[in-house]
């Protein structure tokens, strides 16, 4: 029998709809293009060199991960202060138990992570289960998590730290270990691909035409292809830059795949409704805060290893370009819509932005307008577009 | 030559792709109350929209006479300053002010730099006795119950001398009580000359009130009668374009004698205290419809809603499904145990309207949606499909977001959603509210149909005739309490109201 999810005859010539929904991702494209061929213009190519490009995925890796952990909570209509101090906060205690401890740096990896994990209960807890406004929790946390630092490190820079450590962000996934993960990322896309087809045929679901699914696997396998090549003519692929992109598969998972993230959404778009369907809004809540809290702690290692150093100053005011980089890949401050991958391009052309510039050599309070001015466009083009 | 207040000639109306108005022609009278009658989507809003200024002129083909002058108005400001005053269904108060300062809000007294507080509260007083509402005009508008804050909202019009008022859909949320007091404030001010348009969903009060009807049926103008010429199953052949043959597909079918829900010494008091449910015992049969009818603020709400784990508040009493004694915390447990509950406000409390229809429709059945912790997306769009299809939900496709779709679709989506469940009990919150007729129709039918597979259903309605025509038991309920049950046949409108108002009779 036929029992299509057509809800009326006229779906199946609407079926080009699935490109037009994309709409908010072409603008994202169009504008990282945009930036890299002017960039690429002023500073004669120097831009898109490999080496800059390998810096460039390197310096917004820290702001990447923390852009990940955002989305989720701003879909889930709350907003997160403290972290560019939870990442202070966390990279300094990891450099104080590797540095003054002689820890291992495996397990001050762990301990990064768990500390800023716990900091993400205690200000989950506030928010999901004392109802007190994440905007005021994570102030509160804010000015905690740098007085915190300060108290522990004695206000002083702790350095230096040794090889394993700073090879976290300092290392290169060399050339043939490169092609392999890129071609098994490649293959494993392939596989999801068809796998799916089979499935949604066996349920007798409407298909979107071969070229379409397959297109899409060329363009993504070309573009892994072409950076892994362009990386690989530099040092390789910069560790940090693959840790974003296993953390980024994570969470892109979580958020489309498994019930939390869809509750997620649900709860950032109608928490009544959300509730009276049997969603444990605390509880979900206070997951969301959590993961925040540890990939602040993985964020924190980053940045410390980079900087070969923790300083009571690091993180500053990161939390403002984490929450900028959502907002510009398409994340509604309302709550209940926004892509982890926005936000990752979001991140990439706020780093863009910074690198570009620098090399233009412009100076550095040209980088804060500009980068405020296009926080507000991103902003103002999303919501002139849904009239 | 009569005397026209209002006439909108040749009105056409184009949105891309859609003709939502097709040479209208509209026409009322100095002083009457004059229904527009039509399904959801034959395009009453939109009328009123290019009335209204909403749509400006030039957006639209044809002329609007307002008192024998050609108006063209750019905006809604121009279209009050000349008179013409809409209130929507969905109410634009401000609940945190009180009712002085909602009442006067666009008003001179408000502009004044320094504003006279004693003036603006004797000023609103005046208005709240000429209309009739006992209440202090220093009390917050949200804390009002929404038939007194429609009330207000006329109230409003008013003071900025409307001579046209137009009414959408004024009394989908009143109770039959407010009703009364609205329809009363009409005909007053229809004695001193106002004219009012009165769009509704409700034929007996447009039978009741109107003096003249004017239907619409797919953007074109369908007819105008005097009241006289009409009956109320005329005026529905007219709105949908075919004879319905009956309102409500009621079909006796046989009850079986065993409870699925049954509610002993039940009792509620809300979250700041207030006793809103007394020692209240009922229950529900396998495969019966249970209407429960009463006054708004009777506690229905507040009864199932706790019920449902859904109120913040504590209960106490014991509460069995199919025979097994339960404790319901949350509503997640109650949908364990089988309870699913369709609200009364289904935007605010049954969708998430960003979301599209299919994760709408699986949000409260993800659970069965899953494998290995893991979402399997094609059998989602398969379950979500399948079930809205039965629903003969109309959508452009699966994706569609469930804040565009029409009323009637947005409550088969929620439908849809707690059917996934397969509850053994399913509660109807004024389940066809701000719903056409002809998708009323098939939301009855849905439910006949899942009683007949032995779901028991709770129907709770403010709509008398909703509640006659579908229940095979009738109970009815007055501040906190079950004042009388009534089976099918010995029900009527009479005997419901009198319990309604708390005599007790049965």
């Amino acid at each position: 029998m036929k029992t299509q999810p057509t809800v009326n005859p006229e779906t199946k010539e609407k079926r080009g709809l699935s490109f037009k929904l994309d709409m908010q991702a072409y603008t994202l494209i169009i504008a990282l293009v945009l930036i890299a061929v002017i960039f690429g213009f002023f500073t004669g190519g120097e831009f898109l060199s490999s080496r800059n490009i390998s810096n460039l995925f390197s310096q917004m890796s820290v702001i990447a991960v923390l852009a990940i952990g955002m989305t989720l909570v701003i879909v889930a209509g709350h907003i997160d202060l403290s972290i560019g101090s939870l990442v202070g906060l966390t990279g300094g205690v990891a450099a104080i138990l590797h540095v003054w401890y002689e820890w291992n740096t495996f397990t001050v990896v762990i301990a990064a992570i768990v500390v800023g994990a716990l900091f993400g209960v205690w200000q989950g807890w506030w928010v999901a289960y004392r109802a007190v406004p994440a905007f005021i929790v994570t102030l509160g946390g804010m000015l905690i998590f740098r007085g915190i630092l300060i108290g522990l490190s004695k206000g002083q820079t702790i350095a230096p730290l040794n090889d394993s450590f700073k090879a976290i962000s300092n290392s290169y996934f060399p050339f043939t270990l490169g092609y392999i993960l890129a071609l098994a990322s490649i293959g494993m896309l392939i596989f999801w691909t068809v796998w799916n087809r089979s499935k949604r045929k066996s349920l007798e679901l409407l298909l979107p035409a071969p070229v379409i699914d397959y297109g899409k696997v060329g363009v993504y396998s070309f573009f892994i292809l072409l950076a892994t090549y362009m990386l690989n003519r530099y040092q390789g692929i910069p560790t940090p830059i693959l840790l974003v992109v296993f953390l980024a598969a994570i969470f892109i998972f979580i958020s489309n795949k498994t019930s939390f993230g869809r509750y997620v959404y649900a709860i950032g778009g109608n928490p009544e409704a959300a509730a009276l369907s049997g969603i444990n809004i605390k509880r979900n809540t206070l997951w969301v805060f959590i993961s925040m809290g540890a990939l602040s702690g993985v964020a924190g290692v980053i940045l410390t290893s980079r900087l070969n150093a923790a300083t009571v100053n690091a993180g500053n005011m990161y939390e403002l370009d984490a929450i900028a980089a959502c907002v510009i890949g398409g994340t509604s401050l309302m709550g209940g819509k926004g892509k982890v991958v926005g936000a990752l391009i979001g991140a990439l052309i706020m780093a863009s932005i910074d690198n570009g510039m620098s090399m233009m050599n412009i100076e550095t309070f040209w980088q804060y307008i500009v980068k405020g001015l296009i926080l507000i466009i991103a902003v103002w083009i999303d919501i002139a577009s849904k009239k | 030559m009569e005397n026209y207040a209002l006439q909108m000639r040749a009105i056409t109306k184009e949105f891309p792709g859609v003709r939502a108005l097709d040479n209208v022609t509209f026409s009322v009278r100095k002083g009457e109350i004059h229904a527009l009658c039509g399904e959801n989507g034959a395009g009453k809003s939109t009328l009123m929209k290019v009335l209204s200024g909403v749509y400006p002129h030039g957006s639209y083909d044809g002329d609007i006479i307002i008192s024998n002058k050609n108006v063209a108005f750019k905006s809604i400001k121009e279209s009050q300053n000349a008179g013409v005053g809409i209130i929507y269904q969905e109410l634009a108060l401000v609940e945190e002010m009180s009712v002085a300062e909602n009442l006067f809000l666009s008003h001179d007294l408000m502009r004044a730099k320094i504003i006279d507080w004693n003036k603006i509260y004797a000023e609103a007083q005046k208005w709240l006795d000429h209309i009739g509402l006992d209440v202090d005009p220093q009390t917050k508008v949200g804390q009002l119950t929404v038939g007194k804050q429609q009330i207000i909202e006329i109230a409003k019009a008013l003071t900025q001398k409307t001579e046209i008022l137009i009414l959408d859909e004024p009394t989908a949320a009143l109770t039959e009580s407010d009703v009364d007091i609205l329809m009363k404030l009409l005909h007053d001010l229809r004695a001193e000359g106002v004219t009012c348009i009165y769009i509704s969903h409700k034929l007996n009060e447009v039978m009741a009130l109107a003096d003249s009807v004017t239907i619409l049926r797919d953007g074109q103008t369908i007819s105008t009668d005097k009241i006289a010429d009409l009956t109320e199953e005329l005026i529905i052949t007219k709105m949908v374009g075919r004879e319905l043959t009956e309102l409500f597909p009621y079909e006796a079918r046989p009850i079986s004698s065993e409870n699925i829900l049954e509610v002993k010494n039940y009792s509620v008091t809300d979250h700041v205290g207030k006793k809103v449910i007394v020692d209240t015992s009922f229950a529900v049969k396998k495969g019966e419809i249970l209407g429960f009818s009463g006054l708004m603020g009777a506690g229905r709400t507040e009864l199932f809603m706790s019920l449902f784990g859904g109120l913040k508040g504590n209960h106490t009493g014991s509460v069995l499904i199919d025979g097994k004694e339960t404790n319901i915390k949350s509503p997640a447990d109650a949908i364990r145990e089988g309870l699913a509950y369709v609200s009364e406000d289904r935007k605010r409390y049954g969708l998430v309207l960003g979301m599209d229809i299919t994760k709408n429709t699986t949000l409260a059945a993800l659970n069965k949606m899953m494998k290995l912790k893991v979402i399997d997306n094609a059998l989602e769009v398969k379950t979500a499909g399948d079930i809205t299809y039965k629903m003969n939900l109309k959508a452009p496709n699966l994706e569609a977001l469930v804040g565009q779709l029409s009323g009637g679709n947005q409550q088969k989506v929620v439908l849809s959603k707690w059917l996934l469940n397969d509850p053994k009990v399913l509660i109807l919150d004024e389940p066809t509210r701000g719903i056409d007729v002809g998708a009323k129709y098939e939301i009855y039918k849905i439910i006949n149909e899942l009683a007949n597979q032995g779901v028991g259903i709770v129907i709770v309605s403010s709509e008398l005739p909703e509640v006659l025509g579908m229940s095979d038991r009738i109970i009815v309920m007055a501040e906190g309490k079950i004042t009388g049950e009534f089976q099918r046949a010995e029900a009527t409108q009479e005997k419901i109201m009198t319990c309604a108002t708390g005599g007790k009779n049965s």
